[in-house]
């Protein structure tokens, strides 16, 4: 199991350190801070092997976190808990920098005592954890013995997720469908290979310990109704019609509160959700992605020092929609001495630092059409190497699931109390976002 | 206010300052300077002068100084274990308290302190605190279970903690179940032979109700236990996949990862032809996938995992190629992954778009990636034979870029395709000589001369080609001399009449010039064959090389199924097994995959693990190094090849190489005296070594030398058949096995020495434990000739008596330890004790009566010998065979009675009296001697000898 854990700033200069295992010495934390954070070589791996001692690192911004072992522990185990280690301090004091964790350094001692027992994980529920790890140390001196015993069922109950006996005046549901699609085209026009990324991410604030029941445009669900002749699902009039009736979800993960038995027999999402903000579900799809955008290259060498670029985007949904936040990266060679830039719509700016031209549009309708053209001076070399021509990517921001994902419905069920599916208010977004869509030239 | 502050105060006298701080009255002064003590602790300063002044804060109802005087505790207990004790009475009232939360922290500090004296006082509160109201305690408590083995196992087993733990696998709540089975999984795993875990369908039925309750981390540590169990039969298996599978669809990477390798080893033992066998395939896949998008060092370690369950079971992602296409901003680590990946996955189907994609590649920055790309394009030639023409021109294509690095490794994976495809792809070498001068890498050089001398008929200046090299011989690498050897010999083996002055140059450079042995003796080889029989140098030196095989990189079979059970572990992101990089007992334990499906019955037996999927072992190209190969210019070749054509002559220019003194060893031997036989022992291993080392030479070679032991062996010793001493599982690749002999007055260990590994074995040795009797080798271990794959060595071992003693247990047990280049082996056997009785063990008459009577009775043992069907006067002649010698016989009523004398190496005597009766098939065996112990010894061989 995980026998240490260190967190240290980018310098190399240890802020946190917390040993499990007797295995584990104080020339640990050194042997990483020398073979790692100061090695000169890139990473080459976030395992290393440092004298028969592991070491499992992951960066948030520029500070480092290092898990430490001489055992054969579950890797994957060690880098979800080194994430959700991140997680949970974010949750408590916002962004990970090197004032944060120096201004709460009781905290996290604290909250490491408390999620890893011995290098196991244990609950790390930022709902449950906040229950009685507080920024003010921890509670516990003025509980009531109920209050106690609800905090210890809680942090070890089926439901560790969720405290119960929460309020609301007003129940209210918030769900984003954020997705994001993935591209590799061709210079051509071929897809190399797409695929949508998506994550349905809800705001819960229900009273009570309410069940919930989530339905979504799958293809599987919908053939099979389709068979069974039922379709009059409720729902189904306000968000079906446009668009597929229904998509292929090549695989999907849920958040620990779905009751994944069920899913696996009935294809039904059913759980009772956390308090606030969390993630339902993840899914992905490869199927019939509508790809909001199209590149289309154009790439002239003339002579030895010049080169012409010319870019064509093309958007590809409804014209009533409006996509926002486009940004298109075209990269220059290392040895660009000047570029001319016209473009039709937008802003575009060469970026040396970057070694980018980067052109800006701020909004653009469906079924549209704008071009730049650039001038690219070379200062002449004598390296034989060829420039590699970096792919063009692209950033932009949609209005719609581009994989096609509807929200059929989502239902409140709260026995104990007196509220129905009716008096929930519930908030449905599409957000479509650019993952990394990239076209060769 | 913010706690920053406390990392900033750096001046002297601080720790004085400290100490008052720490005992001031106020509260929060207290409690500022506790903070600046942890603060200092975690930088690294020693703290350890405070120890009396931070446990003084420790009784406080303040839980946040409380945390951090334990905090304290905890790094410092261990040096200053007598002011710890001062901590106890605390612990113990906090165990007491009202609170479950405080009662769980104080058992959870304690199992931290590792100082004998706290752990005795942590046993009543922790035996409190398993049987706790309270799960959060509980599952506190079963962690600190394994705390506390860490610091004394004994103690743990003798407080009966074990059995309550066992018990919390049946507790209510989920959380307490998973933290007792990590607990007990950790501690299973330092008593390799316990039966701790005790997995049986109840408790599997509760593990598996509970995982679907507690947290994603309980999930875990479920599923890793549950993969160590082996199911009784395929429906049991199929009910624990069908309960399993929902896990794939979790957030969280681990428990998929885990829930995977359930799957994979229980999947092991469902019939092919069952449709939940198909399903579950397909049910793979995406999960998998779906591991790519998340964070890189994720996906690093999905993708290590990948390679394995591709190699184990490569229908599962065989259509998912694209998603391990590289993306241009994937870490390098990624990036790396999965384009060996890739090319594990090409196939016909798909190549096209797999050799677009690493041409695209090769023009990258990071030069490892893009060498690794190049590579890849060849290796994809050799996989997939329909593309072999298109990635040769993508190669030339690379080449013509000129880029240094990529023009190397494009011209080293070219010659490989040379060795796939002969007189295909020739037409290239043109264009290849044009690059000759960008090539500084060793390994460049060395496939580029290998190609000019390969094909020093096609290329008209290859002997300019090849002086130009030779004018740097002695500033060349090791690896590029002897290619430039071989590739010179070839050429003038070739067009001898223009080259005879550049083989004459390169032979004495090398033999004359050079200090390196491997250049040397090469060099004098050929000098030699080429003296002796040019014809037959011709059909050495350009034989026919064997193809080479598609498969690349494969992990072998036996470490691959090892690894598919520790799935989602290091073991499995390193590609080793645990023992590599564990210390200590843990991990050392070997895991397997459950017998295939109808394999039969006897899961017990040793070769099932060998048995499981891989139909024939693939050959693997070798890295470099086997002498043979080097020989013959198959430096790529499988060694396992055979080349049959070569074999004749090869013999002949070995014999006249060694000239006569092997006719006369081989005509000693015959001829034979049976006091030769020790020398010769050794030498059917050793002979064939130095005569290059060719498997299939040293068959034939070793053919002779056996008949000469076979005449040099008197007859009538028995000598029992083979049995396997050390399983190939056990010892990464090599199987021995061996048996005892004594061959005219000589002990000999005969050895078997297999290769099951897929890399050559060198540097043999052998040393034995001091054992009862003093055995040890007489000489070294001849093992002259690197072993090849698959290849069986037969080796004898001389040894002698002069060992140093120790007793064994039981007496004739012999320690053993082989080593060879990989690692160091350990194995024991026993040896039948006749092979210690002299020749000269028959003893006068009179000394016998006088001796029989002289060793009290208490010492005399009997014994019967059951199912002998021999007269007396063969038996005793059968016994004196082995050295057990007949002195006097008597016949009473029937009865013979044969007065039999042993004398071991030692000196020690052993008189018996054998009683046979006629018709009575039963003898009986009254045997003396004044050291009692070895009388059930002899008996066995008596009985050995007897029956066989």
């Amino acid at each position: 199991m995980i026998g240490g854990l260190f967190i240290y700033n980018h310098k190399g200069e240890v802020l946190i350190s917390r040993v499990y295992r007797d295995d584990i010495g104080r020339n640990a934390v050194d042997a990483f801070r020398v073979n790692v954070i100061h090695a000169r070589q890139q990473v080459r791996s976030p395992v290393t092997n440092i004298a028969r001692t592991s070491f499992f690192h992951v960066k948030r911004s520029n500070i480092w976190l290092a898990a430490v072992t001489k055992q054969n522990v579950n890797a994957a185990m060690v880098f979800e808990f080194l994430y959700k280690m991140c997680d949970v301090m974010t949750a408590y004091f916002g962004k990970i920098s090197e004032e944060n964790i120096k201004n709460n350094f009781v905290l996290i001692y604290e909250l490491l005592d408390e999620i890893l027992d011995f290098g196991y994980p244990q609950n790390s529920e930022t709902g449950a954890l906040k229950t009685f790890i507080t920024q003010q140390g921890i509670k516990g001196q003025h509980q009531t013995k109920e209050e106690q015993s609800q905090i210890t069922s809680q942090v070890t109950g089926q439901i560790g997720w969720r405290r119960e006996g929460i309020k609301y005046r007003r129940n209210e549901l918030f769900l984003d469908v954020l997705e994001s699609v993935n591209l590799l085209m061709s210079p051509q026009g071929q897809v190399l290979s797409a695929h949508v990324s998506g994550r349905v991410v809800m705001k819960s604030y229900l009273s009570g310990m309410p069940e919930c029941k989530f339905g979504m445009n799958d293809k599987i669900v919908i053939d099979k109704q389709g068979k069974g002749g039922t379709t009059d699902e409720p729902g189904k009039s306000e968000l079906g019609g446009s668009g597929k009736q229904s998509i292929a979800i090549d695989d999907c993960t849920f958040h620990q509160c779905v009751r994944l038995s069920k899913f696996d027999s009935e294809r039904s999402i059913s759980f009772i959700p956390p308090d606030g903000e969390y993630e339902l579900m993840r899914y992905r799809t490869t199927k019939d992605i509508i790809l909001p955008f199209r590149v289309i290259p154009l790439v002239r060498e003339v002579g030895r020092t010049k080169l012409e670029v010319k870019v064509v985007i093309k958007s590809n949904f409804k014209p009533s929609l409006l996509a926002q936040k486009i940004e298109v990266r075209i990269p220059t060679p290392l040895n660009t001495s000047g570029v001319q830039v016209i473009c039709m719509k937008g802003k575009a700016k060469y970026k040396a630092s970057e070694n980018a031209i980067v052109w800006k549009i701020k909004r653009m309708a469906g079924m549209k059409e704008s071009q730049i053209s650039a001038e690219i001076e070379l200062l002449p070399t004598n390296d034989k190497k060829k420039w590699a021509r970096p792919p063009i990517s692209m950033n932009f921001e949609v209005p719609f699931a581009p994989s096609g994902l509807k929200v059929r419905y989502l239902k409140v069920f709260e026995s104990k109390l007196n509220y129905s599916d009716h008096d929930v208010i519930k908030w449905v977004r599409y957000i479509g976002r650019s993952g990394i869509y990239e076209t060769r030239c | 206010m913010t706690d920053s502050k406390y990392f900033t105060t750096t001046k002297k006298g601080e720790i004085f300052e400290l100490k008052a701080e720490l005992n001031s009255d106020k509260k929060e002064k207290k409690k500022e300077a506790v903070k600046k003590v942890i603060a200092s602790m975690t930088v690294g300063k020693d703290v350890s002068a405070l120890f009396p002044d931070v446990v003084n804060c420790m009784q406080t109802d303040n839980l946040e100084l409380k945390k951090l005087v334990y905090l304290y505790l905890m790094n410092y207990a261990k040096s200053q274990p007598d002011m710890a004790i001062m901590a106890v009475n605390t612990f113990v009232k906090d165990c007491e308290d009202l609170n479950p939360l405080i009662r769980a922290l104080a058992v959870r500090t304690m199992g931290c302190i590792r100082v004998d004296k706290i752990t005795e006082y942590l046993c009543e509160p922790l035996r409190k605190c398993l049987k706790d109201e309270d799960p959060y305690v509980r599952k506190t408590a079963a962690v600190c279970v394994a705390k506390l083995h860490d610091i004394n196992a004994q103690l743990v087993e003798d407080q009966g903690f074990l059995d309550t733990l066992k018990d919390l696998i049946s507790d209510s709540n989920p959380m307490v179940v998973a933290n007792a089975v990590a607990a007990l999984s950790e501690i299973a795993e330092s008593h390799p032979n316990s039966n701790l875990l005790d997995l049986n369908p109840q408790t599997i039925n509760k593990l598996l109700t509970a995982l679907n309750e507690c947290t994603e981390w309980g999930q875990i540590f479920i599923l890793d236990c549950l993969a160590s169990y082996l199911p009784r039969d395929d429906r049991e298996s199929q009910s624990i996949c069908e309960r399993v599978t929902p896990r794939l669809s979790h957030a969280n990477s681990a428990v998929v990862l885990s829930a995977v390798k359930v799957l994979m080893k229980f999947m092991e033992m469902l019939p092919k032809d069952l449709d939940y066998y198909g399903t579950l395939l397909k049910k793979l896949a995406p999960p998998l996938v779906t591991l790519l998008s998340a964070e890189p060092e994720l996906q690093y370690v999905a993708l290590r995992n990948i390679n394995l369950i591709v190699q184990k079971r490569p229908e599962i992602l065989k259509h998912e190629m694209k998603v391990f296409f590289v993306k241009y901003n994937d870490p390098i680590y990624v990036k790396l992954e999965k384009l060996d990946i890739m090319i594990r996955l090409a196939s016909q189907a798909n190549i096209a778009q797999v050799l677009a994609e690493l041409k695209e590649y090769a023009t990258e920055v990071d030069v490892d990636f893009v060498r690794k790309a190049v590579r890849a394009i060849g290796r994809c030639a050799i996989k997939v034979e329909q593309s072999a023409e298109r990635c040769v021109s993508t190669l030339l294509d690379l080449i013509q870029t000129k880029v240094n690095y990529v023009v190397q490794e494009a011209i080293v994976v070219i010659k490989d395709i040379f060795r796939k495809y002969p007189n295909k792809y020739e037409s290239v070498i043109a264009t290849l000589c044009e690059n000759l001068d960008s090539l500084d890498e060793p390994e460049a050089r060395a496939a580029m001369i290998w190609i000019v001398g390969e094909y020093a008929e096609r290329i008209d200046n290859a002997d300019e080609l090849l002086e130009s090299f030779l004018e740097g011989f002695h500033d060349e690498s090791t690896q590029v001399q002897l290619q430039l050897l071989t590739a010179i010999v070839k050429l003038f083996l070739k067009k001898p009449t223009e080259t005879q002055e550049l083989v004459q140059q390169v032979l004495s450079l090398a033999t004359q010039d050079s200090d390196n042995p491997d250049l040397r003796d090469r060099g004098y080889i050929y000098w030699r064959l080429l003296s002796t029989d040019p014809v037959a140098a011709k059909e050495v030196v350009l034989a026919e090389k064997p193809l080479i095989s598609e498969e690349t990189d494969l992990i072998e079979p036996t470490l691959l199924e090892e690894l598919i059970c520790h799935i989602g572990t290091l073991a499995s992101v390193y590609h080793k097994p645990p023992s590599a990089f564990v210390e200590g007992s843990r991990g050392v334990q070997h895991k397997r995959l459950p017998p295939r499906a109808g394999s039969g019955e006897s899961t017990e037996s040793p070769d099932v693990g060998q048995s499981g999927p891989s139909e024939a072992p693939p050959a693997v190209i070798p890295s470099q190094g086997d002498l043979l190969g080097d020989l013959l210019n198959l430096d790529l070749a499988p060694p396992t090849a055979t080349v049959p054509s070569v074999q004749p002559s090869m013999q002949m220019g070995a014999m006249d190489l060694l000239g006569g003194g092997l006719d006369s060893l081989l005509g000693g031997d015959i001829g034979g005296s049976p006091s030769m036989g020790a020398g010769l022992g050794a030498a059917p291993a050793a002979m064939p070594a130095s005569l290059g080392g060719a498997p299939a030479v040293g068959g034939g070679l070793g053919d002779l030398f056996d008949l000469g032991g076979g005449v040099g062996m008197p007859t009538g010793s028995y000598v029992a058949p083979k049995t396997v001493w050390l399983l190939a599982m056990k010892a990464k690749g090599l199987e021995i096995s061996g048996t005892f002999a004594r061959r005219g007055g000589i002990i000999q260990m005969d050895l078997s020495l297999t290769n099951k590994a897929m890399s050559v074995m060198t540097d043999f040795a052998i040393q034995f434990n001091r054992n009862s009797f003093g055995l040890a080798p007489a000489g070294p271990l001849q093992v002259l000739t690197p072993l090849s794959p698959n290849q069986t060595i037969d080796v004898s071992l001389p040894l002698s008596t002069s060992g140093p003693v120790m007793k064994m247990e039981p007496l004739n047990n012999l320690q053993v330890a082989v080593k060879n280049n990989i690692d160091v082996f350990y194995f024991s056997c026993q040896y039948p004790l006749s092979l210690l009785f002299v020749e000269d063990g028959k003893m006068d008459r009179q000394v016998f009566l006088a001796t029989w009577k002289d060793i009290p009775n208490d010492n005399e043992a009997q014994f019967q010998i059951k199912d002998i069907h021999l007269n007396s006067d063969v038996a005793s002649n059968k016994l004196q065979g082995s050295n057990i010698f007949t002195i006097a016989k008597r016949t009473v009523e029937g009865q013979d009675m044969l007065y039999q004398s042993v004398k071991l190496t030692n000196g020690i005597w052993v008189l018996a009296e054998m009683r046979i009766q006629t018709g009575n098939p039963n003898y009986t065996l009254s045997i003396k001697c004044r050291a009692p112990e070895v009388c059930p010894f002899v008996y066995q061989c008596y009985e050995l000898v007897l029956k066989n």
